[in-house]
């Protein structure tokens, strides 16, 4: 059985040091480096000690998959392979994450939907697997640009499920991300999501940890379930199975399942809180206009309250960091001073002012926009618009011939 | 797992189930003779089951478990069908999923054991239905056999959809009336097993489980020949005496038609060249092992 405080500080086989992530992540030195979100993503996971990556390409996430292949092929990882599609690819994850290995995965939009039955199973099993989304538009006609969609879907999973703004946030995230999901009272999936291109295929500077320092490895006998891999007795408590037994203990059985891990997802707030710094984000919290936004709507957001600060008029920002868990109690207290809440998307449906709209009093408050779809960029303009129009404010900026 | 680790503390002995001290007292881990004649006398590794009476599959699950070579450190990967209500009732570890998706968990699975237990040998077994194998999960099981993924496959064919009904299989004869079939199947029953062995599959059997000496040979080189070579295929009839419309006592003598020489389930095998040079060297090692423990019985 690994113990994880008896190796900090001593050296993996690639010699690398296990270093307490804590101290990783708050106090280690940090070199600023000018990469492309992919190049973070594969950053990220050569300091993460993974033991098992399993890669299928899908614009825009194919190019941080190959990366990590590099990454095994330096022996950074215990195995790395191609599966033959998503769904197989996240039952191939189910596998490892079973036999106890920490596993790391990588997919986007249409890949995501394929393998969605998988999702609810990960979290079912308390398979604690890091799976990063990198959205991309889902729906016909074909688009592979960035649209944040599919993490509509992945919210009724089960899944923990975090929005990154930033490559910063992305490289931090991963490694802090594994944390909050191995914890024995979560042991839970992670989503970690962000918008394709805008952050995968964009350069930016980022500040990485040393590239020798690496965390604890995973230790699966902390699982609040047993490790697959006859280590620990097998425990035959079932004296029937769960499925297909028209029975009211069956039913209770299943249904009291969810409710823990729902429940699970609920405890990995104080754990997120912690290596987060908070659920959310928030600016001028005394604002009456707010903006909520999440992922890179955040970063043009904070354009778009630039440009109305040089106009005269003031406005807030909540960034939220965590979909599930959600922080309701957190956006509730940032917004309790607004008289207009408005929600930038990247996506046709809103779902994110929909969750808004559900948490908070008074939701004739929330606008729920501006919002872009297919993969177009949101200028800050537009946003800047859409409050002066709701307001009846005059309108600044024309926006014909603008887009993408 | 060492046998060290079922132990149970004296301080809850009385309070642990029956059958969990059945286990520990009396269940053939760590055994390298273990069998099919072990059972009755020695503890099962499976318990009640909650197929249907007279379910051919009850007997084939017997029989495989008391064959596994490495029960101690093997973990089966089943699908969803019949046999996912059995597996709860198995005293090795199991992981049911979804419907499929076997041999990528497997897959998955086998990597990370190496991964994490370089050293020591962790078999896994693959056990799901004919709809599971050749159906919805042909593009995975394949897979792991291109990818020589190193674990056994074991298919129950029923030649149908049994759990949901009786629809039909990839597997099921051509003209079979079925569910889902309602003039009769259009196509030949795939041919899996040549499938297997052109896919890269280093031993395949194709045959029933009437006999459990003949279950129990061929489940200890599939997994053998999976440990140290690359992947291996079984087909079993097991048929599903319920949508077939037989008799509890009937499926027995279903299989024993069935294996008739002109026969679907005749017994059909394929050994890879590096399999037969392993089979012939185990056997070699048994031999010589048996023989030294009648030495040193002899002089005991
Ligand atoms: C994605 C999905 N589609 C359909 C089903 C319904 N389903 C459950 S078992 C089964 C058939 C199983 O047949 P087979 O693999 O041959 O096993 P058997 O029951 O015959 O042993 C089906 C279609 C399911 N569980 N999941
Ligand atoms: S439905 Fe058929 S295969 Fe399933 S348990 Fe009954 S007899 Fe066996």
């Amino acid at each position: 059985m690994a113990d994880i405080h008896s190796v900090i500080g001593t050296k993996n086989k690639k010699g690398q040091t296990y270093t307490d992530t804590w101290k990783l992540m708050n106090e280690a030195p940090r070199t600023p480096s000018f990469y492309t979100g992919s190049e973070v993503i594969k950053e990220a996971v050569r300091r993460a000690s993974c033991d098992v990556m399993i890669a299928y390409p899908i614009t825009p996430q194919s190019e941080a998959a190959a990366l990590i292949g590099e990454l095994f092929a330096e022996g950074y990882i215990g195995d790395y392979f191609r599966g033959e599609s998503e769904f197989a690819v996240m039952s191939q994850c189910a596998g490892a994450a079973f036999g106890g290995a920490r596993v790391f995965t990588t997919t986007a939009g249409p890949g995501t939907m394929r393998a969605m039955e998988n999702f609810p199973m990960w979290s079912g099993a308390r398979l604690p697997i890091q799976m990063i989304v990198t959205c991309r538009g889902i729906n016909s006609p074909l688009s592979i640009q960035p649209d944040t969609l599919e993490i509509a879907y992945l919210l009724n999973t089960g899944m923990l499920v975090w929005h990154a703004e930033t490559a910063q946030d992305f490289f931090d995230w991963i490694l802090k991300g594994y944390m909050v999901s191995e914890e024995p009272d979560v042991h839970l999936p992670l989503a970690l999501c962000c918008d394709g291109f805008f952050v995968t295929h964009t350069k930016d500077v980022v500040n990485l940890t040393p590239a020798d320092m690496c965390l604890p490895p995973y230790d699966p006998y902390r699982s609040p379930v047993p490790c697959m891999d006859m280590e620990c007795p097998p425990v035959r408590m079932m004296r029937d199975p769960f499925v297909m037994k028209s029975n009211y203990i069956s039913y209770a059985t299943h249904a009291s399942w969810q409710q823990e891990v729902w429940a699970a997802v609920e405890r990995s707030r104080k754990h997120s809180i912690k290596w987060l710094n908070g659920l959310i984000d928030v600016e001028n919290a005394d604002a009456e206009i707010m903006l909520l936004a999440s992922g890179t709507a955040v970063s043009q957001s904070r354009e778009a309250i630039r440009l109305l600060e040089d106009e005269g008029v003031r406005c807030g920002l909540v960034k939220v960091k965590t979909l599930r868990p959600w922080p309701e109690e957190e956006i509730r207290e940032a917004t309790k001073n607004a008289k207009h809440i408005f929600v930038p998307e990247f996506n046709v449906t809103g779902w994110l002012a929909k969750e808004l709209k559900a948490t908070i009093p008074n939701h004739e408050r929330v606008h729920a926009g501006p919002r872009v779809a297919g993969g177009m960029t949101m200028p800050p303009e537009i946003i800047v618009n859409e409050i002066k129009t709701t307001l009846g404010l005059k309108k600044s900026f024309v926006m014909a011939g603008r887009g993408s | 797992m060492s046998k060290e680790k079922i132990k149970i503390s004296e301080a809850l002995y009385d309070i642990m189930p029956s059958d969990y001290q059945d286990l520990v007292k009396s269940a053939t881990y760590g055994k390298e003779d273990r069998g099919w004649k072990d059972i009755g006398n020695n503890k099962e590794l499976i318990e009640q089951h909650s197929l249907c009476a007279g379910c051919p599959e009850s007997m084939a699950f017997r029989y495989i478990l008391a064959s596994l070579p490495n029960p101690e450190d093997t973990v089966m990967v089943g699908s969803t069908g019949c046999t996912s209500l059995v597996f709860p009732m198995v005293a090795v570890h199991n992981i049911h999923s979804l419907f499929g998706n076997q041999n990528a968990i497997a897959s998955g699975l086998k990597r990370a054991l190496s991964v994490r237990f370089p050293d020591r040998t962790k078999d896994v077994v693959v056990l799901a239905g004919d709809g599971a194998t050749v159906d919805i999960g042909l593009d995975m099981t394949l897979q792991a056999w291109f990818r020589q993924e190193k674990f056994t496959t074991i298919c129950f064919d029923n030649e149908l959809y049994a759990n949901t009904g009786g629809q039909e299989s990839g597997l099921m004869q051509k003209g079979f009336v079925a569910k889902m079939a309602p003039v009769g199947k259009l196509f030949d029953k795939v041919r899996l097993p040549e499938i297997a062995r052109e896919s890269g599959c280093h031993y395949v059997v194709n045959c029933t489980v009437s006999k459990p000496s003949l279950v129990e040979k061929v489940i200890r080189n599939a997994v053998h020949i999976a440990r140290e070579i690359g992947p291996t295929y079984l087909q079993l009839y097991t048929p599903c005496i319920l949508e077939i419309g037989k008799n509890s006592m009937e499926g027995l003598q279903e299989m024993r038609d069935s294996e008739k020489p002109t026969e679907r389930f005749a017994y059909k095998e394929y050994v890879s060249e590096p399999a037969k040079q392993l089979l012939a060297e185990l056997a070699a090692k048994d031999k010589e092992r048996k023989a030294a423990a009648k030495q040193l019985a002899g002089k005991a």
